[in-house]
């Protein structure tokens, strides 16, 4: 039970810091630099995404594990997890509208980005390569939420405070931006050592 | 008619290749598509191999699209191009997973992740949906090559300047820069890059160097 528990703590603390999907694995490149513009906006993506990442790892890995397996049809998992999560994110956001409509004016923007994002494909492609189990995958789907809230969160602070600053003219918007995010990436590469197996 | 037809789309079809080329080009220009862009352009060789996926992926989804462009719904489209696209990047997974073993086991989760794609999603909405085939398929190959050029200039940097080879020949013999292969030399090398595109834009094309302000 406790290496159980152990193992689990390291997929969470490596997916959240070492293998950060923003700066380690560069995946989600797009949501992250255009949400980053405000605070306010990073996390109510950061939410949105966290939440569904968890569900759909989950949802993916019941898919896979129930029925494509069986069926030894795991070449096509390109194509089936894209249709989860495509159908799964449009089904929250028919929920979401009817149910709180409150909740959905302040997140459902979120959702509509989220469909076709890089790392919600990601998570659950990582899943079957590794054979998580089912509280493993989860576990990850927390982790790189997390981890990516965090770059969300940081950036967007950072981000805030570079409207002020006097940059060059090509290099306003996102080429700073990047220098920015490169140099996050460089204090990010100090948390290689944490884990060694 | 024919031979009207064949010159006025000649020249139309190399604009287009040239135009996705710079004007359109999906990194430096559009900053859509990066993740890649960094994640596979430790080396030259395997920014090529993920050059070449896209480029196919690309020309494949267009020229499929195009012909399914009259049976396909309106209302049920975007599904449709996700299916075809997902379809055609299976193809290339497993194709590049056969054929050259070692850089798959690299790069193996970013191929399988062309299919998020934005830029060729956006091309099968706005190009190959209103267009006939064969421009479709110069469309395609153009902004696949647009990406096939940002990934080996950017490939070319950093393995010049992190490893001191080029596709694995010894070109600098010094101490290379081990900063160039980490993730933040590809953060960098991307946003200098950027931002001298930009520079050339505003420079000799008069552009306000837009590229990329407003990306996603």
């Amino acid at each position: 039970m406790d290496k159980e528990l152990a193992k689990l703590f390291e997929i969470f603390i490596a997916s959240a810091l070492i293998n950060n999907f923003v700066f380690t694995r560069f995946l989600g490149l797009c949501i992250f630099f255009g949400v980053t513009k405000k605070v306010e906006t990073a996390v109510g993506m950061s939410i949105t995404f966290t939440a569904v990442m968890m569900i759909s790892a989950a949802l993916s890995w019941v898919v896979f594990n129930a029925i494509m397996v069986p069926l030894d049809i795991t070449f096509l998992k390109i194509i089936i997890f894209i249709g989860i999560i495509a159908s799964f994110v449009q089904a929250s956001d028919t929920i979401m509208r009817k149910v709180s409509p409150g909740l959905y004016y302040k997140l459902g923007v979120y959702l509509a980005l989220i469909s076709t994002n890089c790392i919600m494909l990601a998570v659950p492609l990582i899943n079957s390569g590794e054979h998580y189990g089912f509280i493993e995958s989860i576990t990850l789907g927390l982790g790189s939420g997390l981890g990516f809230a965090m770059a969300l969160i940081i950036m967007a602070s950072i981000r805030e405070k570079l409207e002020l600053a006097d940059v060059p003219v090509p290099f306003r918007g996102l080429p700073i931006a990047f220098v920015t995010t490169g140099l996050i990436a460089l204090a990010f590469t100090g948390f290689a050592g944490i884990i060694t197996s | 008619m024919g031979s009207t037809e064949a010159a006025i789309r000649k020249p139309n079809s190399l604009q287009i290749v040239v135009s996705g080329i710079f004007k359109e080009n999906a990194i430096f220009r559009m900053a859509i598509s990066l993740c890649p862009a960094i994640a596979v352009t430790t080396g030259l060789k395997t920014g090529f191999l993920m050059g070449i996926a896209v480029v196919f992926v690309n020309a494949m989804v267009n020229v499929t699209v195009s012909l399914m462009r009259n049976v396909i719904h309106p209302r049920i489209r975007m599904p449709i191009y996700m299916l075809i696209i997902s379809g055609w990047v299976t193809v290339a997974d497993l194709s590049l997973a056969a054929l050259y073993r070692d850089a798959y086991k690299q790069m193996g989760l970013y191929i399988q992740l062309i299919v998020a794609f934005a830029s060729i999603l956006t091309r099968a909405e706005n190009f190959a949906s209103k267009n006939k085939v064969v421009p479709s398929f110069f469309d395609g190959i153009g902004i696949g090559t647009g990406f096939f050029f940002a990934l080996m200039v950017i490939s070319f940097f950093r393995e010049l300047l992190g490893k001191g080879t080029l596709w694995g020949i010894d070109i600098i013999h010094a101490k290379p820069l081990l900063i160039a292969l980490l993730p933040t030399g590809g953060f960098f090398a991307t946003g200098l890059l950027m931002g001298f595109f930009n520079w050339i834009d505003i420079r000799f094309y008069g552009g306000k160097g837009a590229g990329g302000a407003s990306g996603h």
